[in-house]
């Protein structure tokens, strides 16, 4: 490493990111591992060999030995508790598309809850804009969070250009509602 | 600095003057980037600033994050940079206990640095001189290696001057300023 050609050339662990040697230091040794042996054999033989990891152990005392194993652990357990919360939100959270009756004939549709899954919902209120040539943006909602709000009666085209687009967003999870309440403020 | 997941503000372009001067001021910080600020920072290219919260600029190019900076401290070499160009930087070594601690964003304690797994200049284990032979200054950037790994794990700013820290051997060494794994690692420029 010491004389290579610059820029060196890293590669980074496809789960955590990290550089695969911290690995170990992330709450998901475990998947690391099996991601760098799928993916870079090479390196998983270096990294993970039997020696190394005994020379890795070697080096602490047995009672800081002990500390970071409880650490790691424990690390390891948050970090799994993270993404099965995740997937649980994932899966429990809707995405609502509201007709809103704005004047009688007219009408936008409302987009709540993209932001669950992952999505960027500027650059998704960007598509629509793009996809239904209409004025679409990003709007507070006034319990707090944000909307896409996009000019027109679109609530069908929009769920089928979520399903088709955005396949982390499973249908099922998807639902329209005709909002009539504004219209009942102003009659 | 980074501690919580960040989420960039308004990207804008920076001016070409302003760019030259990003460029002379990183020359002047890291003189040893000299033959490779062409690859680095192309004259000819187009840097991007990124607003992050609580008044930290960083430069981009395109989407590689570059450099960092808190108001006008000094520029701070973002870790893909650092893994790239690794000798180009004043280093330290930590030892193997610290590690995980750094990695959670810890503040680096002088112990780290000064235990036998541990590096600082003029280090009598330190045959290569790989860290260097002159004496670092409180207020200095540097980054901050591993024992036993190849790619450096933080980057941060001296609290204490090496000398002292070899006298005192306790106490803060360096504050955490960007760490593998934290906010701006994790920061994806689209």
């Amino acid at each position: 490493m010491a004389t290579a050609t610059y820029p060196i050339q890293v590669t980074y662990c496809g789960i955590c990111s990290l550089p695969p040697e911290y690995c170990e230091f992330g709450g998901t040794t475990k998947k690391c591992e099996e991601w760098l042996e799928e993916k870079l054999p090479d390196m998983h033989s270096k990294l993970y060999s039997q020696e190394v990891l005994e020379q890795n152990m070697s080096a602490l005392s047995v009672d800081a030995q002990k500390r970071a194993e409880k650490d790691s652990q424990k690390k390891a357990a948050r970090a799994e508790a993270a993404s099965a919360k995740l997937a649980e939100t994932r899966a429990t959270s809707k995405v609502l598309i509201k007709r809103i009756e704005r004047n009688k004939r007219k009408y936008v549709t409302a987009v709540q809850g993209l932001e669950a899954f992952g999505l960027d919902i500027k650059k998704v209120a960007k598509d629509f804009g793009k996809k239904f040539a209409t004025g679409s943006s990003v709007t507070k909602v006034p319990g707090g969070g944000e909307e896409i709000t996009v000019q027109g009666d679109l609530s069908d085209d929009i769920f089928d250009y979520v399903v088709e687009n955005y396949k982390d967003v499973p249908e099922d999870n998807l639902e329209c509602i005709e909002d009539k309440k504004k219209k009942k403020a102003d009659g | 600095m980074f501690k919580k997941d960040i989420t960039p503000g308004a990207k804008s372009k920076v001016k070409s003057s302003v760019q030259r001067t990003i460029r002379s001021k990183v020359l002047e910080q890291y003189p040893l980037l000299e033959p490779y600020i062409e690859d680095i920072l192309p004259k000819k290219e187009q840097l991007d600033l990124v607003k992050l919260p609580d008044r930290i600029a960083l430069y981009a190019l395109g989407t590689t994050p570059l450099f960092f900076q808190h108001m006008d401290d000094p520029l701070l070499p973002h870790l893909t940079l650092i893994h790239r160009y690794p000798r180009c930087f004043p280093t330290l070594r930590i030892d193997r206990g610290a590690i995980r601690f750094v990695l959670s964003g810890a503040t680096l304690m002088t112990p780290g640095l000064t235990s036998p797994g541990g590096r600082l200049p003029n280090d009598p284990n330190d045959a290569e001189g790989r860290y260097g032979k002159k004496e670092l200054e409180a207020g200095e950037v540097v980054v901050i290696e591993a024992e036993g790994k190849e790619h450096a794990c933080m980057v941060g700013v001296l609290k204490v001057g090496t000398e002292e820290m070899k006298r005192v051997k306790k106490g803060q060494a360096c504050e955490a300023g960007h760490y593998l794994g934290d906010g701006l690692w994790s920061l994806s420029l689209g």
